[in-house]
């Protein structure tokens, strides 16, 4: 459904990105993995359309969506989470979750001010549809808490479940176990297997967890300084030569 | 430390003398044609000097006088208190609201003509606070202009009834509508800047429209405004002695009473009343709308925004346009109230005092706002015998607002909202 062709990136002197490719299929998790700084958030921005790509097409279910503005980009279904966590902080969990759908409430202004039925039926939609990613997610209790206050763990799971509520096609997680405690990241764990098997959602996943990215990606792809390293199931990856070279070449 | 403190101490009394003494130390007189040059009597050297010690005394023992304010908190009993259940709050609240209504309709009628004259003033700058707390409480968009939309309105109704002799209550709409069209028209340049950018740019959009309608003297006569703008009428019937448009009857000899001036302000004041009412209800409603929380989430984050489909444009535009919709119904009723204006009206002064109200008022809190907008309105007028002073006496509280409770008179609170329980 979303295929990446020969990406480049450039800032200035610097080619952050590099001929990079990459697809991913409906029901699928690929994981993009390398050291740090080798361009995979750059690769996520280009994808979300928050940068416009120096080369290369973005295709995503047939259509080229390099250079979109990233809200159109967003509306088609490919939604992403940041590497630093960005939360609306000081509107609550719940209004977090309402911000994301203001697409199933699009009313025009007047038929919400005068609240009519039809307005409050949408309402009520949105506000179900925020109970249950907040109890799927585990912060029902938080409910009515500023976004802000939460812990870092539980803001990670309040920004996924903001993306889910949107009901996305494709999910782009940057790097969401990064500072989690090993049971947290054990949930995580299955929270993103079950968003593939009960929600249908594709997965692209930026992951230095190794242990979390070998156990549910299906596919892999490595990028070392902007460029292709190797792309694969987690079997051929961990043994892969030039993998194991740049990541102990790395350490 | 105590030495720093003193060095410091000296260095602001020697600055405070070395600008207090030329300005207040010397009088021009003239004698005749020439202009000489006088020094003070006794008394200002005596102030001048005072001033000097009383700075270099709260400059050496500043630290010890901030703690003591900044205990003030404590003294405050209400300040620690456990916040209250949101839905007794709620029906607190709505209650105290309806008796403040109830209250405010009752009012006029008891009241003096110059009291209820003044009250009218407060109800405009309550629609204008209103209108402006969307623009920077909710959306954080810092608009240092907004004064432009006042003055778009009450210079359309003006214009609208010199050459075309429409009325307030036709007026009324279009000046609103066309003080959005030009929130949205201004707001475009603007949308890519922020903060200090977006402050400057605003700032120079108001004073653009001013200069305009100070110069454009053939159609809006400069600087000698425009008078003779009619008052509302309530149903054809006019509030004036005589009846001046054809086709409408007196109110007075309608109801067979006597004519009095005060009916007209007591009418004038009950439709402020109604549209305040209005702004604050359709506000209210927006606020938790999807539009009211687009503009919160694009204050917030605005990348976070972007990435969850909110449109920057579409989200900025609509907080310019909505918060310029009701600055030009306030401008309408402010012509009508006036009954004559001139771009003397519309400077920024104006537009600093609003944005003082919903900073004082507590950003994004409209019970705050309403507060704010009461006391910076009427307390000048109580304090009438140091109209001198009054912007001394202004900035001053605002400095001791910012230290005693930087998040305005009542901070915006966020609505809990109650969610069916997942089985
Ligand atoms: N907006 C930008 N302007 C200039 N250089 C940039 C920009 N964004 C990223 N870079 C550079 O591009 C390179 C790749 O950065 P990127 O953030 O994509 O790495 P990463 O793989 O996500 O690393 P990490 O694992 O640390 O998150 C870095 O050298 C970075 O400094
Ligand atoms: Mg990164």
């Amino acid at each position: 459904m979303l295929e990446v062709q020969n990406l480049s990136m450039r800032f200035g002197g610097l080619l952050a990105v590099d001929q990079v490719s990459l697809d991913v299929q409906e029901h699928e998790i690929v994981a993009i993995i390398g050291p740090n700084g080798a361009g995979k958030t750059t690769v996520f921005n280009c994808m979300s359309g928050f940068y416009k790509p120096t080369g290369g097409k973005i295709l995503f279910e047939g259509r080229e969506i390099q250079g979109k503005p990233d809200y159109r980009i967003s509306r088609l279904g490919l939604v992403r989470t940041f590497q630093h966590v960005r939360l609306f902080s000081r509107m609550t969990v719940v209004e977090n979750l309402l911000v994301a759908q203001h697409r199933h409430l699009n009313t025009n202004l007047l038929s919400g001010i005068l609240k009519t039925p039809n307005y409050r039926e949408k309402e009520q939609k949105s506000l179900d549809r925020a109970a249950y990613w907040l109890d799927r997610v585990g912060l029902t209790d938080m409910a009515n808490r500023d976004a802000g206050n939460l812990a870092y763990g539980q803001q990670r799971r309040l920004e996924i479940a903001r993306c889910m509520v949107t009901e996305p096609r494709l999910l782009m997680l940057d790097e969401p176990a990064a500072g989690l405690n090993p049971a947290e990241t054990k949930d995580l764990n299955q929270l993103i297997i079950s968003l593939k098997e009960d929600y249908n959602v594709s997965v692209v996943l930026i992951e230095h967890d190794m242990s979390l990215v070998m156990d549910i990606s299906d596919r892999i792809n490595v990028i070392n300084q902007g460029r292709p390293l190797a792309t694969g199931t987690p079997d051929e990856i961990r043994r892969n030569d030039d993998v194991i070279k740049a990541y102990l070449g790395e350490a | 430390m105590a030495a720093h403190n003193l060095k410091h101490a000296l260095f602001c009394a020697i600055i405070t003398l070395v600008i207090s003494y030329p300005i207040l130390g010397f009088n021009l007189e003239s004698e005749g044609t020439s202009i000489i040059l006088e020094g003070a009597g006794a008394t200002t050297i005596l102030g001048v000097l005072l001033a000097a010690v009383i700075v270099f005394l709260f400059q050496l023992f500043r630290d010890s006088v901030m703690g003591s304010l900044r205990q003030l908190p404590a003294i405050n009993p209400l300040a620690n208190r456990k916040p209250m259940e949101q839905s007794k709050r709620l029906r607190l609240e709505s209650t105290l609201l309806t008796l403040m209504i109830i209250g405010a309709l009752i009012w006029p009628f008891l009241a003096s003509r110059g009291a209820v004259d003044l009250a009218t003033l407060v109800l405009i700058y309550i629609m204008l606070a209103l209108g402006l707390n969307v623009v920077v409480g909710l959306a954080g968009l810092l608009d240092l202009g907004y004064v432009a939309f006042y003055a778009v309105g009450a210079y359309t109704f003006a214009l609208l009834s010199q050459y075309y002799g429409v009325s307030f209550w036709f007026a009324l709409p279009i000046g609103a509508l066309l003080a959005a069209l030009f929130g949205l028209v201004l707001g475009f340049p603007v949308l890519r800047l922020r903060g200090d950018y977006l402050a400057i740019v605003t700032l120079g959009f108001g004073e653009i429209i001013r200069i305009l309608l100070n110069n454009m003297t053939s159609l809006t006569g400069g600087p000698n405004g425009i008078g003779g703008i009619p008052d509302p009428t309530l149903f054809g019937m006019e509030f004036g002695r005589r009846v001046k448009e054809e086709g409408n009857t007196s109110f007075h000899e309608t109801f067979g009473i006597a004519y009095s001036g005060e009916h007209k302000v007591i009418f004038l004041y009950l439709i402020a009343l109604v549209l305040a009412v209005i702004t604050a209800v359709a506000i209210r409603r927006l606020m938790r709308m999807p539009v009211g929380r687009a503009w919160e989430a694009l204050r917030e984050d605005e990348i976070a925004a972007k990435s969850l489909g909110l449109s920057r444009t579409a989200v900025k535009l609509s907080a310019f346009t909505i918060g310029a919709f009701f600055a030009g119904f306030a401008g309408t009723v402010f012509a009508s109230k006036q009954g004559f204006i001139s771009p003397e009206s519309f400077v920024f002064l104006e537009s600093a005092i609003i944005l003082a109200i919903v900073v004082l008022g507590g950003m994004g809190s409209q019970m705050g706002v309403i507060l704010a907008a009461i006391a910076v309105t009427i307390l000048p007028e109580l304090a009438r015998e140091f109209s001198e002073y009054r912007m001394l006496i202004f900035g001053a509280a605002m400095v001791l607002m910012m230290v005693w409770r930087p998040q305005g008179l009542m901070p915006m609170r966020r609505i809990h909202i109650e969610l069916k329980r997942q089985e």
